[in-house]
């Protein structure tokens, strides 16, 4: 790779400064396990490497306060998956940092990381859209809280201004019992990139959240209001329509080599049908006083 | 006395240092002053290089070369195992994504990469040819100029090598044929992903030259470099430590003529290790089509097979010619058919060089004919394997006129297998199950020489030129040396990867080694015995016929005494050695179409229990068993590590690998990304394996060879047991979740169309 | 900000100062600066892991990581696990089971499955899989080396 600086502020200011002078010839390194092999592949060119690992205040947390959890920036897959209450409310976001990549990748891929490397096929897209998060942005103009589906712009595009970095990612703690899955497509059972990204959830209210990526430029969320598909008694029918028109929005690549656009779409209502039968179970499951998976 | 070391599980031969790290791979090795080097290809699969600018490379502070084609001997040398086709680099014309149009060496790798990146080719991409049939086309271009085969009537076509077999009367046959099956199969491109990439080092050694490779042919390797470089063979010295991993992928020299003519235009040694993506576009298998006609009388036996397979070679010709003759020739399988013709073609195309690779072209005509067979059986209503074993032959029975008789019983494995399967055994709803033959020729020549030396002491040093790639040759030699001179095994040597110092092994492939060298092996320990027969005699006074030596024991007439006893008094006050050689040679039978009859068959049943995910199209393997002949495991651990080993990898053409290529011939999926191989969470859920042992083997007590079997027939019993769990019918690897979704979306149109054609017509109605 | 950086890290218990290029990856700095060539390269992103190391008690891929970035950490390489020259547990099951063929990926495959044993010393099979998925292997079907972590957790073989 082309020979760069290496910078470690040890402050969120300090580590600010340096990307508001450098602009875009500066990269934030955070696990590195997209950005390493960007550098290797020549992808990017950057002049200086910021490694934000030292920043006290971004150390690796998941704090809960206020009816959020708040997972900072330097928070890595593994610790996200073990912790109990992101277990208990987000299951969803659990079973997508498992599958992110081997355990030697989930031991240094960081969450905020994923999000902002902006693949259309990050994983946790889906779970944080379906669990309306909140980025977390500090920059020279202070701090900002932006919706997850507004931080995520497009392909390999994030809402980050000049001198932006994220601070952490912040989930609401569900009010209500909430019952949530993932679920992707891959072609092989062991680590992959995926095919199709799918998260959903349902609420004791009736409304189902649905995301899924890697069927266009970025993972798109929809809500259904209507009650049908969160409602474990409504007829088939009616549920593929609902979903129908959610999956109608995909537009899969025509040039990937990982899967043809025409088995992507045939493979939404399948995955769709699945994790919402898995999320209704957990919500009756949840309902019933048990823990969710 | 201790127990036997052969047929025992022996710790492997190197294993410690492979626990520890302490395992040095050619990339391992320091030499002191050395330049790292890195080829400059081009990102396109054909192009005419018009001129390359090396200034800006050569500014590079630390860069001491960059060689391009005119840097070399004109006209450019070239080499290869079966033709001189392959340039040292690239002349005029790039013939494949991938192929090196220049060489940096630098004292630093960032320097290398750095002056790599900045060597300037002027090109023009032309039109390539990637597949049989635009390779086919009469308006093709040429692949390899017309003027290298200068006498050849197919000079002016891709087809490099036409090769017909065949016996009996085909169409007489197909006349009284009940049934005839008549399909076509592919089988996908698919490269080898050793975990160690090729690794390559040259240096001036005196007045020639040293080469460290990955390879697994090393007196191949000091041949071809001899000729290229103009020295004698003994000026060249072959350093061939274990490779990681090679599958025949790493048989045959690639870029050690480069790096030697670099090593000796600097004075310097160079070394060169290929990036995992470079080791893609350097190696594969041969990629093919084979339309199978098999005729079946109505109690299942096979009539006939008329069989067309061609095979998609890359650029240079490398072995592949070999592997096409080799492996059609054996087309029809391990059964009795009575009237065969066979036509294959070796073609040319722009692509990556195929070469040997596990199976060594037989995976690909098992898929089509067991699959044929298969489906046979279901048109007469036979049970599958019921056919199969009304098709086999019997030990000693000759079932390609003019080659090695069936040298196993083979029903016996299959039995096995079914047995493992649970076969005829009720099957829960969406599962099936599907079992299938593999069979493949050893070697047909061959020449191994052996060194033994037992030492003062009684411990032993074996010379074996063998290539351990892992599986475990050198421990194999070792526990025959222990063996017959009764050492233990740790004090037992094993040399190997020095042909300086080594004697000829003519190359390591084809399942050969446990067989040939190891008789060269055996052939050494046994001179030293009749050394010390004579020794004995000497000492006690007696004729030689009365001393039997065997397997470390002396045989006087009124005792025994361990080799050792007779040892240290034979050698003496002056000390010494007894000095053993073997020789195992299988001389070529000219009139023969491959050169020389099997020396022996690898055979193998595999057979799968498979559920099919109906809504994604996934195949999960319930149980996977596989059975081998083996003849005598010499090792039981290693033959069952071989075994698994091959049926997994057999499972990854099956399911997931495939190399992609783009409408120019590009490689898309290049790197470990996008070419999926099967990891620890892909595994069947069940795996059994087991190994028929008759002792009926040519090598040391029985041994046959064996490590491709596993591999060979686990498409088609998958493809099978899909079929039966589903009736999804597919023709072509892999059998990706996406390709068996789209034939289940297939069989469900076929029975609504026949569910249509099915109901009667509706009654008019009656104005 | 630099373009080489002197560091220290501990290397299988032993202190070691180094300056390195800063675009250099540890797996660079283990097998060229530290002449450690125990740990392997093969697919450099993070997909064979041929290059598992341990930092700070975890398996990593040492081809992501600048050396810089563990400036200070704790890392144990292949070389580390045997004591004053004798096997530990795991390279002893290695042994045993026959996991070893060529080797090539058995440094990274023994790495990762040292940590997935510190942490979980009662291993199922999924497990074992699981915390070894990172680890392709060509040679073998991964059953001998299953067992082989089974066998050093002291649980029964598959």
């Amino acid at each position: 790779m082309r020979a760069f600086a290496y910078a470690r502020p040890t402050t969120i200011a300090e580590a600010v400064a340096l990307l508001h002078e450098r602009g875009p010839d500066a990269r934030l390194l955070a696990g590195g396990t997209d950005l390493v092999i960007a550098l290797r592949n020549h992808e990017v060119e950057p002049a200086v490497v910021v490694d934000l690992k030292r920043i006290a205040e971004l150390a690796p947390a998941i704090r809960q306060d206020d009816g959020r959890l708040s997972i900072s920036a330097s928070t890595v897959m593994t610790d996200i998956s073990a912790d109990g209450r992101v277990r208990r409310h987000f299951p969803a976001l659990v079973e997508a940092a498992d599958v992110v990549g081997s355990v030697q990748i989930r031991n240094r891929a960081t969450l905020a990381g994923n999000i902002c490397n902006g693949s259309p096929a990050a994983d946790t897209a889906p779970p944080l859209l379906v669990y309306d998060a909140a980025v977390v942005v500090v920059g020279p103009g202070g701090t900002r809280r932006v919706p997850i589906d507004d931080f995520i712009v497009d392909s390999g595009r994030v809402a980050l201004g000049r001198g932006e970095l994220v601070a952490a990612i912040d989930l609401p703690v569900p009010a209500r019992p909430v019952g949530s899955a993932f679920v992707r497509l891959t072609r092989r059972r062991g680590t992959d990139l995926a095919s199709i990204t799918l998260a959903c959830a349902v609420d004791g209210a009736g409304l189902t959240r649905l995301a899924y990526g890697s069927v266009g430029p970025r993972a798109l969320l929809f809500v259904d209001a209507s009650g049908t598909l969160a409602d474990p008694g409504a007829p088939d029918e009616a549920k593929r329509a609902i979903l129908g028109q959610m999956f109608a929005a995909a537009r899969p690549s025509p040039r990937s080599v990982r899967a043809s656009p025409e088995y992507r779409r045939a493979m939404l209502p399948v995955l769709g049908a699945r994790a919402l039968s898995t999320a209704i179970d957990r919500l009756a499951a949840a309902g019933e006083g048990q823990q969710a998976p | 006395m201790s127990g036997p070391r052969v047929f025992t599980p022996a710790a492997r031969v190197g294993g410690y240092e492979r626990v520890t790290g302490l395992q040095q791979y050619v990339a391992d090795i320091p030499l002191p002053d050395v330049l790292q080097a890195k080829l400059v290809h081009l990102d396109v699969a054909r192009a005419r290089i018009i001129s390359i600018d090396t200034r800006a490379a050569l500014a590079v502070p630390g860069v001491r070369l960059v060689m391009t084609a005119a840097d070399l001997p004109q006209p450019v040398p070239r080499f290869g195992p079966q033709f001189n086709d392959r340039p040292v680099l690239a002349v005029g014309e790039t013939k494949y994504h991938g192929e090196p149009v220049a060489a940096v060496a630098a004292e630093t790798k960032d320097a290398a990469e750095e002056a790599a990146r900045l060597v300037k080719v002027e090109y023009q991409e032309l039109p390539a040819v990637f597949t049989i049939a635009a390779a086919l086309a009469p308006d093709a271009p040429l692949v390899q100029d017309p003027a290298l085969r200068a006498n050849d009537p197919l000079a002016g076509t891709n087809v490099l090598r036409e090769h017909r077999y065949g016996w009996g009367d085909v169409d007489a046959a197909a006349a009284s044929a009940d049934i005839v099956i008549e399909h076509s199969y592919t089988f996908p491109m698919v490269t080898h992903f050793a975990i160690e990439p090729h690794a390559f080092m040259a240096a001036p050694d005196g007045d020639g030259v040293a080469v460290w490779s990955s390879i697994q042919h090393p007196y191949l390797l000091q041949k071809i470099m001899a000729r290229v470089l103009g020295l004698p063979l003994a000026k060249v010295r072959v350093f061939a430590p274990d490779p990681g991993g090679a599958f025949g992928g790493k048989q045959n020299p690639k870029y050690e003529p480069l790096v030697a003519f670099m090593a000796l235009r600097t004075g310097r040694p160079v070394r060169l290790v290929l990036t995992l993506e470079e080791t893609f576009q350097a190696v594969r298998r041969t990629t093919t089509e084979y339309h199978v006609r098999t005729g079946f009388h109505a109690d299942g036996t096979i009539a006939f097979q008329d069989i067309r397979g061609d095979y998609l070679l890359g650029a240079y010709a490398d072995i592949a010619d070999r592997v096409t003759g080799k492996a059609s020739y054996v087309a029809c399988g391990p059964y009795l058919v009575p009237a065969a013709r066979i036509v294959s073609r070796a073609i040319l195309s722009h692509t990556t060089p195929a070469t040997a690779f596990r199976g060594f072209g037989n995976p690909q005509h098992n898929w089509a004919v067991e699959s044929n067979l298969d489906e046979g059986a279901r048109a007469l209503r036979i049970d599958r394997l019921e056919l199969r074993l009304r098709n086999l032959p019997r030990r000693g029975e000759v079932f390609i006129p003019g080659d090695t008789p069936a040298d196993g019983e083979w029903a016996e494995t299959v039995r096995r297998a079914a047995d493992l399967i649970g076969w005829g055994e009720p099957l829960p709803p969406g599962r099936g199950r599907g079992i299938a033959v593999g069979m493949k020729s050893g070697p047909t020549t061959g020449l191994s020489y052996s060194t033994v030396r037992l030492l003062a002491d009684g411990s032993v040093v074996v010379y074996a030129g063998t290539s351990d790639m892992g599986q475990g040759a050198r421990t194999i030699f070792a526990q025959i040396a222990a063996e017959e001179l009764g050492a233990p095994l740790e004090r037992v040597s094993v040399v190997s990867g020095d042909t300086a110092v080594v004697p000829y092994d003519q190359q390591t492939s084809a399942s050969r080694s446990s067989v040939l060298m190891g008789n060269a092996v055996l052939r050494a320990c046994r001179e030293i015995q009749a050394k010390l027969r004579a020794m004995a005699a000497r000492l006690y006074g007696l004729d030689e016929s009365a001393i039997v030596v065997d397997r470390g024991v002396v045989h006087l007439p009124d005792r025994e005494l361990p080799i050792g006893e007779v040892l240290r008094p034979g050698l003496g006050r002056l000390g010494g050695e007894l000095i053993g050689n073997g020789e195992s040679r299988k001389e070529d039978e000219p009139d023969h179409p491959l050169g020389g009859s099997a020396a022996f068959f690898e055979f193998n049943c595999t057979a799968i229990e498979a559920e099919v995910d109906e809504g994604t199209g996934e195949i999960v393997v319930v149980r996977h068993a596989t059975v081998s002949d083996v003849g005598k495991a010499l090792n039981p651990l290693q033959v069952t590590g071989q075994d698994e080993g091959a049926a997994i990898m057999g499972l990854g053409h099956t399911l997931m690998e495939h190399i992609i290529l783009d409408e120019t011939g590009r490689i898309r999926n290049l790197g470990a990304i996008d070419y999926r191989i099967p990891t620890s969470k892909d595994l069947p859920l069940e795996m059994v394996s087991a190994m028929v042992e008759n002792e009926d083997g040519p090598g040391p007590y029985g041994v046959k060879g064996m490590s491709e079997g596993a591999l060979l027939c686990v498409a088609p019993a998958v493809a099978a047991a899909v079929r039966e769990a589903t009736g999804a019918v597919i023709r072509d690897l892999p059998l990706t979740p996406e390709r068996v979704w789209r034939a289940l979306q297939e069989r469900d149109q076929e029975r609504h169309a026949e569910a249509a054609r099915a109901e009667p017509a509706p009654a008019e109605v009656p104005s | 900000m630099t373009d080489t950086l002197a560091i220290e890290l501990t290397v299988n218990g032993r202190r070691r100062a180094v300056d390195v290029a800063v675009h250099h990856t540890l797996l660079d700095v283990l097998r060229d600066d530290l002449e450690l060539t125990g740990t392997k390269e093969c697919c450099v992103v993070g997909e064979c892991g041929a290059c598992t190391i341990v930092v700070d008690g975890r398996a990593m891929n040492s081809c992501l990581m600048l050396a810089v970035e563990v400036d200070g950490a704790e890392i144990t390489t292949v070389e580390g696990l045997a004591a004053e020259g004798r096997l530990s547990r795991l390279q002893e099951a290695f042994l045993e089971t026959g996991a070893a063929q060529c080797g090539f990926c058995i440094p990274g495959q023994l790495m990762a499955a040292q940590a997935l044993l510190a942490t979980n010393p009662r291993p199922t099979i999924a497990d074992v899989h699981e915390g070894l998925a990172g680890c392709l292997c060509r040679c073998a079907g991964y059953g001998q080396i299953t067992d082989a972590v089974l066998a050093a957790a002291g649980a029964a073989e598959r």
